[in-house]
């Protein structure tokens, strides 16, 4: 709308990028996807759908049929609404983890590059020892100390997937801590804390958004590998754990479950994954015009 | 500053990683982790019987002295026994390693190999619908979960048509090969989305540098300047990140090698996991942490070496 009304006024980084996303037809289907995604996710967590997803409605390991499309599982319950149910575990796993690991990024990242000297050093030095442990190891360690549980979930994915973000930021915000803008901030009296949040900080937003996306996917994606270490959702369905039960119903010739929950995942994911493609093509300056 | 000064510099870095390596080690298992005499005995246990489990597995000792065990055992390799079979653990990793390894080195070669392959086929058709479909193939492939290909992969081609052992493993050249053969594919195949995206945008980034325009403006064919020019300056970032990816060789594929009965080093870990078996997993991450550091320094070195443009500070 903006844009439309102010056609002579050269556009904003933000204006370009938001044009740009929205001319581009996948982007924006793939955005719908995963806001659609979000209001099964918002639906099912108010009770509206996938409710009944414990119920049995059903023989054990119905095949799909017109009655219940994705099948039952063992217990004879519809797979279709653990698929469902499975979305809000997913969908909240994607964000909180993608929103815990920001906060550590972006302030670890912009105090190292923002204060530099020993901070820096200490910053660099916890990074670079982080992620010399294996990802999957550090995953488990943290589980094992906070127990089993979406919580555990949450902090163990949020906790170790912040080192990327972290370093792409100090990398930015050391390139612009001595640009004339931050300077001319300081010269009209702007402190320290002034000018990372407000000057320095929104140049570099565009990496944040990015990461989002691409964390709130990885998030979603690890979430099953959890469930097959024995270090997943407890007590309701969730894809991970769909998709370990099938260890032990593909060989009964049981596809359903491991389908419902592989398709529903592969869907929202591989939105995602093209979401951040679009996103940084859209909002990384470096890029533009190639 | 000249190399040799840089080296050492570098080398010398490697001991505060690794005290901080072994120190978040310590933290997670001996300081904040559930008392393992609780897991080893159980719930009823008297508080005797603690005691004494404590004081064999050392867990009484101040935390300065458990802290020193850590980091000793990183540059002795002794870890100690496993609490649960009680073998030593070295012994344990000797014993898994071989397996791993002839499941994960044909498989990391084969997958990189590969992987170059197509990502300078589409280099070279950049922009084409070949191009786009390709990159648009491994992000689909990349969103599916790998748990499912493993599964899907196992059941389909071991379980249902019967082309490959469903699990299993035997030790000896050519005795474990057809165990290893479809976990090796899946392997290639959860390589293949990640990888051709990475090893693609590195090559597409140095096609549009200026001394490519130089070459095809002094009339140099599109092939020459693809393997003579391009693939040759491409070849830095892509041995490092060849390189920095050995070290979780080692771990095999935890996944995999649990699926295909597969007695590696990542079954061990993963066996060690489900039973809380502290020393075993400590033992792994140490040894997967130090051959990290260390190839971390190697391609550094290398970097520096090989590229003269890198500056060094």
């Amino acid at each position: 709308m903006m844009i439309n009304d102010a056609p002579k006024k050269s556009k904003s980084l933000w204006q370009h990028a938001f044009s740009e996303l929205t001319r581009d037809k996948m982007a924006m289907t793939c955005l719908s996807i995963v806001v659609i995604y979000a209001v099964i996710a918002v639906l099912s967590a108010l009770g509206f759908v996938g409710g009944d997803w414990a119920k049995e409605i059903g023989p054990s390991y119905a095949a799909p049929s017109t009655e219940f499309i994705f099948g039952l599982d063992i217990f004879g319950r519809s797979v279709f609404d653990k698929m469902i149910k499975g979305t809000e575990v997913a969908m909240s796993i994607g964000l909180v983890t993608a929103i815990i690991s920001m906060i550590i990024g972006v302030a670890l990242g912009a105090t190292a590059g923002y204060f530099g000297g020993k901070i820096d050093e200490f910053i660099v030095w916890f990074y670079t020892t982080f992620t010399s442990i294996p990802y999957i190891m550090l995953l488990v360690a943290i589980t094992f100390i906070l127990g089993k549980g979406l919580i555990a979930i949450y902090l163990a994915l949020g906790l170790t997937s912040w080192v990327n973000l972290c370093r792409l930021i100090r990398g930015e915000v050391i390139r612009h801590k001595d640009r004339e803008y931050v300077h001319a901030a300081a010269a009209i009296g702007g402190g320290d804390f002034r000018k990372l949040f407000k000057h320095i900080l929104p140049n570099v937003l565009h990496i944040v958004i990015i990461n989002f996306s691409l964390q709130f996917q990885t998030a979603i994606k690890s979430e099953v590998i959890l469930s097959f270490l024995g270090l997943g959702v407890q007590g309701r369905p969730s894809w991970g754990t769909m998709i370990d039960d099938a260890k032990l119903e593909l060989a009964r010739g049981v596809w359903w479950q491991l389908a419902a929950a592989t398709l529903a995942m592969w869907i929202v994911v591989l939105a995602l994954n093209i979401l951040g493609d679009a996103l940084r093509d859209a909002l990384d300056p470096k890029l533009k015009g190639k | 500053m000249n190399i040799w000064a840089y080296i050492i510099r570098r080398l010398l870095y490697v001991i505060p990683v690794l005290l901080g390596v072994c120190l978040i080690i310590f933290v997670l298992f001996n300081m904040v982790s559930p008392d393992p005499t609780l897991i080893m005995l159980g719930k009823h246990a008297s508080l005797s019987q603690m005691e004494d489990l404590r004081r064999e597995l050392g867990l009484d000792r101040s935390w300065f002295l458990q802290y020193l065990d850590v980091v000793k055992s990183a540059f002795t390799f002794e870890f100690g026994r496993s609490w649960s079979t009680k073998q030593e653990i070295i012994e344990m990793i000797k014993a898994g390693a071989i397996p791993s390894l002839t499941l994960s080195v044909p498989a990391f070669v084969l997958s990189t190999v590969i992987s170059i392959a197509i990502s300078l086929f589409v280099a070279f058709f950049r922009g084409t619908f070949i191009d786009k479909s390709v990159v648009f193939l491994c992000v689909t492939m990349m969103s599916i979960s790998s748990l499912a290909y493993i599964l899907f992969g196992q059941w389909f081609f071991a379980f249902k048509l019967g082309w490959f052992e469903i699990s299993g493993y035997e030790f000896g050249f050519p005795d474990f090969v057809p165990y290893v053969i479809l976990p090796v594919i899946i392997w290639v195949m959860l390589g293949l989305g990640p990888d051709v995206r990475f090893y693609r945008t590195i090559i597409l980034d140095e096609i549009y540098q200026d001394y490519v325009r130089t070459a095809r403006a002094k009339g140099l064919g599109e092939k020459v300047i693809m393997f003579k020019h391009v693939l040759k300056n491409a070849m830095i970032p892509i041995i490092t990140y060849v390189i920095i990816q050995i070290p979780f060789l080692i771990l095999g594929a935890l996944l995999l090698e649990s699926f295909f009965s597969i007695p590696g080093l990542g079954g061990i870990t993963l066996n060690a996991i489900n039973s809380s078996d502290f020393p075993v997993v400590k033992a792994m991450t140490i040894l997967i942490s130090v051959a990290y550091i260390l190839f971390s320094v190697l391609t550094d070195v290398l970097y520096t070496l090989v590229d003269p443009r890198v500056r060094l500070k």
